[in-house]
């Protein structure tokens, strides 16, 4: 099959260059059971890192819907992370498996886009992994800063 | 119907956690701005009784009829600002909590800024939210009046005790053939110096005779299914190879038997027969056959060996079905193994023991009989030296753990005594990073043994250990670190402090019951202080050392408390679980089966006169992973519907965030 035409270009289309030390903003969908609780968990052990991150709570990782994540890039966000319980704990027993199979399809499908496969990830974070998510956030944020703004980010690009 | 909504932000300061950090009036100001909303207030601790009763009022006097409250996390305080809303007389579901503390104020301290933006962003999510939530009334499930109780220890008999005398049905279900856990093993405990036994098998008594507790030991949990107040437990009854009604308990097999092998109760130290029983007071008192090591040579079978006939060589393992509503995990710890740790050479010199195989030389029922006796000459040291913190209080990967294992310091002292007081000449030898002599009575107990008893105790870790090659001493080498000299003596015994670790089984005791570990392997609480006993999972607590490193007090104290806590689950009779189930829409639904295959719960049917799936709100759980699978989203969650999770995505991207 051939491989859909996608505007190659989609990434680098700028109106306004951003600025060195822009953050990127990160929209975030968690599990309620480990991964909401582990970003609990590194504020109680009040864990510093970058303001960028906003947090949409749902009961498993297994009710991520690929559109959401599309959507949100659409809107606007430079990345998107969904994150679950580890492979074996999550509380609906198998909801991250589910998630783990769907999210490639994804990957391959935002490539065919135009869109950098790596604005979307997905995590597993425990409920006592705060540390984890920190630098997670710290790592991931410093990624997409290489890469630049989301293709849709209204405040840069076009 | 969006000309009605109501909605009312109310914001929290909680104390200065949050306004410490975030403009509270600008954040009000931006409150107001947001569509529908009608009221903003903030207020010091909107969890207190002033805050509960603000949002209480505006309710009562019809200015709202949506609620968002700004504050801590909704894991946190949900249940209560909607028990709050229900008092008014509205609906608690049309209630959305926007976490500004945990993920905002707490988490960027110093980019004051950025704290304030994730706040507004997370009040327009939850107010978007809110304007698309609909009442819902809670499912009432019936609890079943029974406990599970996974583990024998001292803490799991405490707690199947308190609830049986509350006529409460408990099943005990321990993994060896005895119940009385660690402190089985134990001569005598600190500070009081009560023997252990003499306090332990009287209540193992009780447990084995109780009316309302089943008693299975030497058995495993092998599934649960359901949820809180009816779970479906399967427990493995492990093959005993001994009939439990015949046999008398007389111990003529053990004599017979030919075979020996080391005795785990006493680590090692002594050997025990393939039939056995761990040790004299064990409850229940029936043989064990262990099959790893029996050679099948049928002399214990023989009519003159067990008259009563109780040896089945063919006996399987058997599985018992039980309909339970609470269960309480109290299945304790392991000893840290210190063979990692080199230099304390553990496997390669004779006498560098542990502080259990110390324990059970000082016991009177142990290997020597109370009288203890170092493993290279059977001879009564004369000089010990402790040495405090192995595996634990250690950064160093691979070395131990972190955490301080709570009980080592007094273990060691109370040793040291009770081995002054058998030999009061003999030299002891105490090295430690601190003495955390912390609980009721322990401060007093540790100065005695300073002061009264003579034992030395030396600051500092040790370097390395070393055998004399002549008289098999040990030879500590190390640091005073409060005289700031090197120090070098000789002991003849050398015992290692060794930390509590989580068991090595706690992975998948976690994944079988679905609840959280925390970062040092134990099982994680719902909140640290105030629901200490508790698990996310609701109907499933946990108690004693399976929670954190404790002492004999603090692990009973936790087995009452998380007897107490199921007790008021199954007093009630019934408890609310929220209604968050799947719905299928059969105007739309296509029958294509995908959700089906998706649902862990099997709470999904195929009606095959309709044609539609369908869901059984019983048996779901609310997780939505069918939502997400259906093909022509003809499935809905409820409280987490398609519109209702999509405005929020909107409603952050588009107006607020990105910069």
């Amino acid at each position: 099959m051939a491989k859909a035409k996608a505007d190659k270009n989609i990434e680098t289309k700028y109106e306004l260059a951003p600025p060195k030390e822009w953050t990127p903003f990160i929209f975030g969908i968690f599990c309620n059971w480990c991964s909401f609780a582990g970003a609990d968990q590194a504020g109680t052990s009040r864990m510093q890192r970058p303001a960028n991150l906003r947090i949409m709570r749902v009961m498993c990782s297994g009710r991520v819907e690929a559109h959401w994540i599309l959507e949100a890039l659409k809107e606007g966000a430079d990345a998107v992370l969904v994150c679950g319980c580890h492979i074996g704990d999550c509380h609906y027993v198998e909801g991250n498996f589910k998630t783990v199979r769907r999210m490639p399809l994804l990957f391959k499908m935002i490539e065919q886009f135009g869109v950098n496969p790596k604005r979307i990830r997905f995590e597993f974070i425990s409920a006592s992994e705060g540390a984890e998510l920190t630098e997670l956030i710290k790592e991931y944020s410093e990624e997409i800063r290489k890469i630049g703004p989301g293709p849709f980010n209204k405040y840069f690009k076009k | 119907m969006e000309d009605d909504l109501k909605i009312g932000v109310y914001l929290c300061h909680c104390g200065v956690n949050i306004a410490g950090v975030i403009d509270m009036d600008e954040l009000e100001e931006f409150s107001k701005t947001l569509a529908n909303v009608s009221v903003v207030k903030q207020y010091k601790f909107m969890c207190s009784d002033t805050g509960q009763s603000m949002i209480k009022d505006d309710i009562k006097a019809g200015l709202v009829n949506r609620v968002v409250v700004a504050a801590c996390s909704p894991r946190m305080h949900e249940p209560t600002f909607r028990r709050a809303i229900e008092g008014a007389g509205m609906n608690k579901f049309l209630f959305s909590q926007a976490n500004i503390r945990e993920h905002s104020s707490w988490i960027s301290m110093n980019d004051k800024q950025g704290a304030s933006r994730i706040a507004k962003d997370h009040i327009r999510m939850e107010v978007a939210k809110v304007s698309k939530l609909e009442p819902l009334e809670p499912q009432k499930v019936k609890v079943t009046p029974s406990c599970l109780v996974i583990g024998g220890g001292i803490t799991g008999i405490n707690a199947a005790l308190d609830l049986a005398e509350q006529n409460f049905h408990v099943y005990l279900v321990e993994t060896t053939p005895t119940i009385g856990g660690h402190m089985a093993q134990l001569d005598k405990t600190f500070p009081t110096m009560d023997c252990s036994a003499c306090i332990l098998t009287p209540k193992m008594v009780d447990v084995n005779q109780h009316k309302n507790i089943t008693l299975m030991v030497y058995s495993e949990v092998d599934s649960i299914e359901g949820y809180v107040g009816n779970f479906k437990v399967t427990v493995r009854q492990k093959a005993r190879y001994v009939d439990t009604i015949k046999c008398t308990g007389c111990g003529e097999c053990a004599i017979k038997c030919p075979v020996s092998v080391p005795n785990e109760f006493d680590l090692g130290l002594s050997v025990r027969k393939a039939a056995y029983l761990p040790f004299p007071q064990a409850v229940p008192g029936y043989y064990t056959i262990d099959m790893d090591h029996c050679i099948l040579c049928g002399i214990c079978a023989d009519p003159s060996v067990c008259e009563p006939d109780a040896i089945r060589y063919d006996d399987k393992d058997k599985l018992v079905e039980l309909d339970i509503g609470t269960i309480i995990v109290s299945t304790g710890y392991d000893p840290f193994d210190p063979t990692p740790l080199k230099e304390y050479g553990f496997d390669k010199y004779d006498n560098v023991i542990t502080a259990m195989q110390m324990e059970r030389l000082l016991s009177s029922y142990g290997p020597t009989l109370g009288k203890p006796v170092r493993p290279s000459d059977l001879e009564a040291p004369h000089s010990i030296a402790f040495i405090q913190c192995v595996g634990s209080r250690d950064f160093h990967p691979g070395r131990g753990h972190k955490y301080c294992s709570r009980v080592c310091c007094m273990y060691a002292i109370k040793q040291a005594r009770q081995y002054k007081e058998k030999h009061p000449e003999a030299k002891i030898y105490i090295f430690y990073m601190d003495v955390r002599a912390f609980g009721k009575g322990y401060e007093e107990f540790y100065e005695i043994a300073a002061r009264e008893y003579g034992i030395t105790f030396i600051r500092g870790r040790l370097a390395e250990v070393y055998e004399d090659p002549i008289d098999k001493g040990i030879w500590l080498r190390g640091e005073d670190t409060l005289l700031q000299t090197p120090v070098e003596i000789k002991a003849d015994l050398v015992v290692l402090s060794v930390g509590l670790e989580a068991r090595k089984d706690a992975d998948q005791v976690a994944s079988l019951l679905s609840i959280q570990k925390t970062e040092d392997g134990f099982f994680m609480e719902a909140h640290p202080k105030l629901r200490p006993v508790d698990t996310l999972t609701d109907g499933i607590f946990i108690a004693g050392v399976a929670q954190g490193p404790k002492d004999i007090p603090d692990a009973v104290a936790q087995a009452k408390g998380a007897a107490s806590s199921a007790a008021v689950l199954m007093a009630k009779g019934e408890v609310e679980i929220e209604p968050y189930y799947s719905i299928v829409d059969a105007d739309h639904c296509t029958g294509c089966h995908s959700c089906i295959s998706q649902c862990p719960f099997g709470a999904i049917t195929f009606n095959k006169f309709k044609g539609v799936s369908e869901i059984n709100p019983a048996k779901c759980k609310g997780c939505g992973t069918c939502v997400a699978t259906c093909p022509v989203g003809a499935i809905s969650q409820n409280h987490f519907k398609e519109e209702q999770l999509d405005i929020i995505i909107r409603s952050v991207l588009k107006e607020g965030g990105v910069y």
